[in-house]
């Protein structure tokens, strides 16, 4: 599969925003280079406000822009953010004002860089905040489409974006519409709810489970908050067991907020596939994903796991 | 509308009457830094600012924020007697079926931003002038800081800011009366001199008598013309104007907890019984 990078396409799609909206201004905090905000820069010197090493300043002038009718983009590192998620809870939040929250190198995908680079805690952090929406893309399609979705937002958004090149699973006419989840490939066996670089390998992960008679359901949950419920319940339904799969935290993230849909609408075995309860680590990108047992090998066998356990309705 | 010297002082008591009424009544709330900043507040809204009551989201008004959330009577009483909101709305301040939350909300007319939390609002107000710059409009936005407040690196982080962009085009105040939560600032986190520190991130700082309106008037006219952000560090009193709330750490956040000591304060604040 082709793949493309989600930052680079944040960063020449916000340039594309800028050319037709005179009132995008984007802040970073001297990562610009590496979330390709420096496009932007180029081009809007005088919209671009590199904030230097200082996220709560970057923050809470944000809240400023906003409040006076601006629109800004608010780029760094996923971790460094969470340093100010109070200032995000009280300045953005509580205020209730659009600032577009778009952060790169999340998750374990940051590699070498190691534990202290990679964050695996932030959308469950973001979450849990009123009034913000927590969407996480699944290739460079998906993410053209989402920051053009930014562009006339009415409350707070985090997108969370991850370094590595992702393989692109999404056709061009593709376009993101908040709470929603897309099937992107219908099956009865087993249901895989993805998000980010995971939807990519479910989709292998398809594949070679249709050599063993598995007829696969994938899909793709950009928007954890809010969640497309009707999805959710609809997969429990039809395909009785649903394992979710994302490159964070089985706390909190997708694969928490997908059991509480499921554990309170229509309960069925679910499994989570991320990471549990721990750091990161240095290492190639792609050699973490096998070693926190998130590679598509192991949704393979999480699958074959489920569909071997007795359903709930048989238990009863 | 103008008020002169004389209506000034009788504008500062009659909020700070309403001040220990609405923390009396809601028997909770922080008497101490909204005395202290009700003589700032009084001719910032009664004097100096571009302001209409009957307009409060006009483009062109001057904003401010009240980043010491905490003083909410303060803004609240001078909101109303300026004419945003009724006056009685100030007897539900903290109560559930009011719109008068314990800090300071957007909820309520005249308020731009809701604080409370402290460190964030000299930030907001770094936003707020590069809006107004970008946009060509030739607002002020006034930040009201407490000193204690100074403790939060965001403060420093967004003076850094400022200094960077050269907003010309922001004011803040700094109440230093000198006390927080726990007691007298200079015990719980002395600042060596506030006023060469902040001067070293680049700002032009004036320092005044937080009580004395002739002082407060020039040194806000000075940040109009001056062609750097302006600091004015303001000398106050916690608790300005009741004997024993004054200088009085333990009325930072407390009400006078008798109709006695209720009684006494607001004699001491004018009211004719």
């Amino acid at each position: 599969m082709k793949t493309e990078s989600l930052r680079d396409t944040y960063g020449k799609e916000l340039v594309e925003l800028g050319r037709k909206d005179p009132d995008i201004v984007v802040l970073d905090a001297d990562l610009s280079s590496s979330t390709k905000t420096g496009y932007f820069a180029k081009e809007f010197p005088e919209r671009f406000f590199n904030m230097g090493i200082s996220e709560q300043s970057m923050v809470t002038t944000a809240a400023g822009l906003a409040i006076s009718g601006k629109k800004p983009f608010v780029s760094t590192f996923a971790i460094f953010l969470m340093r100010t998620y109070e200032q995000i809870r009280q300045s953005i939040c509580y205020n209730d004002v659009p600032v577009r929250f778009v952060v790169t190198h999340g998750g374990i995908t940051v590699g070498e860089d190691g534990a202290t680079h990679q964050i695996v805690e932030d959308v469950g952090i973001m979450s849990g905040l009123p009034n913000m929406s927590v969407i996480v893309p699944s290739d460079s399609v998906e993410t053209k489409s989402v920051i053009d979705y930014l562009e006339n937002i009415k409350h707070p958004h985090y997108v969370r974006l991850s370094r590595e090149k992702f393989p692109v699973i999404n056709d061009l006419s593709y376009e993101f519409k908040i709470g929603r989840g897309y099937v992107v490939k219908d099956g009865s066996d087993a249901t895989v709810i993805a998000n980010g670089i995971m939807v990519s390998k479910a989709l292998e992960a398809a594949n070679a489970l249709k050599d063993k008679g598995i007829d696969l359901r994938i899909i793709n949950m950009p928007s954890v908050k809010p969640i497309d419920k009707d999805i959710i319940i609809k997969a429990a339904r039809e395909t009785g067991r649903i394992i979710t799969a994302e490159e964070h935290s089985i706390y909190n993230g997708l694969g928490s907020r997908v059991s509480e849909v499921v554990s309170e609408n229509y309960p069925v075995i679910v499994k989570r596939i991320g990471m549990r309860d721990t750091f990161g680590k240095s290492g190639k990108a792609m050699e973490l994903f096998s070693y926190f047992h998130m590679d598509v090998k192991d949704i393979i066998d999480y699958v074959i796991q489920s569909l071997e356990e007795k359903s709930y309705e048989n238990i009863s | 509308m103008e008020a002169t010297q004389i209506d000034l002082s009788d504008i500062a008591l009659k909020i700070r009457r309403e001040i220990i009424r609405m923390v009396y009544n809601a028997q909770s709330g922080h008497p101490g830094g909204s005395l202290s900043v009700t003589d700032i507040l009084t001719v910032l809204y009664f004097k100096e600012m571009n302001i209409d009551p009957n307009k409060p989201k006009d483009p062109k008004r001057d904003r401010l924020i009240l980043s010491k959330g905490h003083a909410s009577p303060a803004l609240y009483a001078t909101l109303a007697i300026r004419g945003f909101f009724p006056v009685s709305d100030l007897s539900g301040f903290r109560k559930l079926d009011s719109h008068l939350e314990g800090h300071v909300t957007r909820e309520v007319p005249g308020v731009e931003v809701s604080t409370g939390s402290l460190g964030q609002g000299l930030g907001i107000g770094v936003g707020m002038a590069l809006a107004g710059r970008l946009d060509g409009m030739q607002y002020r936005v006034y930040v009201i800081l407490g000193d204690g407040e100074m403790e939060e690196g965001n403060v420093w982080e967004s003076l850094m800011a400022g200094y960077k962009y050269n907003l010309n085009n922001i004011t803040a105040i700094l109440d230093k009366n000198g006390i927080q939560l726990d007691g007298y600032t200079k015990d719980i986190m002395p600042m060596h001199d506030i006023k060469s520190m902040v001067e070293s991130f680049g700002w032009n700082v004036i320092e005044i008598d937080g009580h004395n309106y002739d002082q407060i008037h020039e040194a806000v006219q000075a940040s109009k013309n001056s062609d750097r952000p302006t600091f004015i560090i303001a000398n106050t009193v916690k608790g300005k104007g009741v004997d024993f709330m004054e200088n009085n750490p333990k009325y930072h956040g407390s009400p006078p907890e008798s109709k006695e000591l209720f009684e006494r304060a607001m004699k001491q604040l004018g009211e004719q019984i």
